[in-house]
């Protein structure tokens, strides 16, 4: 329970519905900003929303953990001209790592997030992972990661609600989170800047920006400051529009070029996990690569994806989440 | 919507919540906090009626309320063996903590002795924080180390005291690890190598087993805390020896002699009173009881494999048991405790609510990892043989199964 609307009714569905609850709040940032899923006032939001449903509530302090499996992660990607997805870090280390081996450890049947997705069991007893009812809602991009040993045990209550419906529950129990804004933010750098944050912590990469042809158009001041596929903040002026294509960190060169640079065909993933069978090299996927892009289709060759139509190259880093039709098949990290 | 979530929800479907009832707990931590005892309820309920009065005033109701809380004063000084006027009435065992300590260092900043202060590497942080906030002052804060026993190391804090040294805070009983601390050889050596400082104790968790006329004479400022003697909630008292400079926090309309201006809350005072007569007179019997009650869990949970206690055991209040199960953490195992109604404790917790890191433990020489497992069992004068019972019955169950790999 994150203090927030869609775990509040996650754990109100699952009182009302009879189930032994047990509302857990993950304390996971304890540094200067606390503004995210983790202050004391989300904390004892999600304590009274308990309270009132009149099921038990502990923190469990993860904090340590957070910052050697999440924030030190992304601040290492950023320092290396990556784009790193810390929710899906979270989801996978936090979330349905440590959390859900305590939850078994404890006697739990199952670990109940307020996750937009949902969770079907087959006939053939796989549990599949599904979009949410509500598209434009759907979460299941930061559940790429999850497979056989964690699906069975989980659910997600609000995936079959829409937002406006959660709400509409959150309210008609008088929930004090019902009217909650909904965060939009990496948790721990809501309140700052995410150069700032990074460079605070490692410092700046200064270096050059080049165009595709190796000309240097100018200096920059960090590497940590760009990302394949920005436009904006490019520091340099070229006439057309100019897009980040390349980071290397190494030598801090920042390559940018016109949108036809940064077409590519195919991206290569890293640390691929399936729901649960790999999908076969001539399924035709839908491939997403961010949290709420619109996905283009593909398929997956080996340990690469290949799409059917040229498209802007993916920030290595960034989470590639496969699905066929609404079922997330899998995904993993472009390289 | 209905139809659609039911099917979500294949396991366990139709258990009840379950939160135990409250006959069916164990409390063990009353350490944290006491019940409030039958007599402190009773002397208390005519302040929330009849006897309303504020003392400060001069009409009949306001002179009931005084003499209220002057009669309370005095059985509060009898209880602690000082004179009427040195009880200070505060808000809590944190108030006085923060009174003592902060206000004990400005005036002796004030007149010249100097900003050196120090504390011991175990106190409370209602003391810690206050050291720590005077040195934003531009005091100098001193921490004497405690040894693997959780006990003040002597040559230590021989060696931080000096002449400039304003105030020297050491608590009695340590609120983690239960230790007693040698207050009458700390004093020798204060009284020896800074002849200008002020001892202060906190005695907040020290009332129930030992006599502070005694325990504490060798303090200038000693602090205590109503609710952890079967008294209630938001009321204390600093001792504050006649002759010891303080510097007042709350100022205003100069009740309490000027060191803490506010309406005094009577009630409190009263049932305050009213808790540490009780546990004066019934000190030896209720002492003894929860010490039996504590060594039989103690020997009881020794037979669990890779259980260690913490500290010199020797040299605790008789209501700890500190221990540490090896391989199983504290925040989980007290989840599953809970669960089956067994109530206790690790060490502090943060505003949210999540255990914090200890550092008595730390200080101690505890591993990070280590003390994430310390868990504190804490006896008191309504621990029953039941409380036992169920602890010994539950405890093992639950160290066990959660050191099942998942």
């Amino acid at each position: 329970m994150s203090g927030g609307v869609d775990s509040s009714v996650a754990a109100a569905l699952l009182a009302d519905a009879g189930h032994d609850v047990t509302g857990i709040t993950l304390r996971l940032w304890g540094g200067m900003s606390d503004s995210g899923c983790c202050s004391i006032g989300d904390v004892e939001d999600a304590r009274r929303v308990a309270a009132q449903l009149g099921v038990p509530h502990y923190v469990f302090d993860e904090s340590d953990e957070f910052e050697s499996r999440v924030v030190d992660p992304y601040v290492r990607a950023y320092d290396s001209g990556a784009t790193p997805n810390p929710c899906v870090a979270c989801n996978q280390e936090l979330k349905f790592g440590r959390l859900l081996d305590r939850a078994r450890v404890l006697g739990f049947d199952a670990l109940a997030t307020g996750h937009h997705a949902r969770i079907r069991r087959g006939e053939d007893g796989v549990h599949r992972l599904v979009r949410a009812r509500d598209a434009a809602k759907d979460q299941s991009y930061v559940l790429v990661g999850l497979t056989q040993r964690e699906l069975p045990s989980l659910a997600f209550p609000v995936g079959e609600l829409t937002k406006a419906d959660v709400r509409a529950y959150a309210a008609g129990l008088g929930l004090r989170t019902a009217d909650k804004p909904e965060s939009m933010d990496v948790c721990f750098v809501a309140r700052r800047d995410r150069v700032d944050f990074v460079e605070a912590r490692v410092g700046a990469r200064p270096g050059v920006v080049v165009d595709v042809d190796g000309r240097e158009l100018g200096p920059h001041d960090g590497v940590a400051r760009f990302t394949v596929g920005q436009r904006r903040g490019l520091g340099v002026a070229v006439g057309t529009r100019q897009y980040v294509v390349d980071v290397d960190a190494v030598t801090n060169v920042v390559t940018v070029g016109p949108p036809a640079a940064l077409l590519c065909e195919s991206v290569a993933l890293r640390a691929l996990t399936f729901t649960n069978e790999r999908p076969s090299s001539r399924a035709r996927l839908e491939v997403q690569v961010r949290a709420h892009g619109t996905p283009c289709a593909g398929s997956l060759v080996e340990d690469r994806v290949e799409f059917v139509d040229p498209t802007p190259k993916v920030a290595p880093g960034q989470i590639v989440a496969l699905y066929e039709g609404d079922e997330l098949v899998g995904g993993g990290v472009a390289a | 919507m209905t139809a659609d979530t039911e099917r979500t929800l294949e396991w366990g479907a139709g258990v009840p919540s379950y939160t135990p009832p409250v006959s069916m707990t164990a409390y063990l931590d009353h350490a944290a906090t006491t019940p409030v005892r039958p007599e402190v309820r009773a002397a208390m309920a005519p302040h929330y009626d009849a006897a309303f009065g504020n003392p400060s005033g001069t009409h009949s109701v306001a002179r009931r309320a005084k003499t209220a809380l002057e009669e309370a004063r005095e059985e509060i000084a009898a209880g602690l063996g000082c004179e009427p006027g040195e009880v200070v009435v505060t808000g809590g065992g944190t108030e006085a903590d923060n009174l003592a300590v902060i206000g004990a260092a400005r005036a002796a900043a004030r007149a010249g002795r100097g900003r050196r202060i120090v504390v011991t590497a175990i106190e409370h942080k209602a003391v810690s924080a206050a050291a720590e906030a005077l040195r934003f002052d531009g005091f100098e804060v001193r921490v004497v180390r405690v040894g693997p026993d959780g006990i003040v190391d002597l040559d230590d804090l021989a060696a931080v005291l000096d002449p400039e040294t304003v105030v020297v805070s050491t608590m009695l009983v340590n609120n983690e690890v239960g230790t007693i601390q040698p207050l009458a050889e700390i004093a020798e050596r204060v009284r020896a190598l800074a002849p200008h400082a002020v001892l202060h104790t906190d005695a907040v968790q020290a009332v129930p087993w030992l006599d502070l006329a005694a325990a504490a004479m060798p303090a200038d400022l000693v602090s205590v805390s109503a609710h952890k003697f079967g008294g209630p909630k938001g009321v204390g008292a600093l001792v504050v020896r006649t002759g010891v400079e303080l510097e007042p926090l709350a100022v205003g309309g100069g009740q309490e002699r000027g060191l803490r201006s506010g309406t005094v809350d009577v009630a409190g005072a009263v049932g305050m009173a009213a808790a540490l007569r009780v546990t004066t007179e019934r000190r030896g019997a209720e002492a003894a009881g929860a010490t039996a009650l504590r060594d039989r869990l103690a020997a009881g949970l020794a037979i669990v494999p890779g259980v260690l206690s913490t500290g010199d055991r020797a040299r605790v209040i008789g209501g700890n048991h500190h221990v540490r199960f090896a391989g199983v953490a504290a925040e989980t195992l007290l989840v599953a405790l809970d669960r089956e109604g067994v109530c206790a404790a690790a060490g502090s917790s943060c505003a949210s609510g999540a255990l914090e890191p200890s550092h008595v433990l730390a200080a101690m020489g505890l591993s990070r990892g280590d003390a994430r497992q310390a868990v504190r069992f804490s006896f008191g004068y309504a621990s029953t043989d039941a409380d036992v019972d169920r602890a010994l019955d539950v405890v093992p169950r639950a160290v066990a199964r959660l050191r099942r790999p998942g």
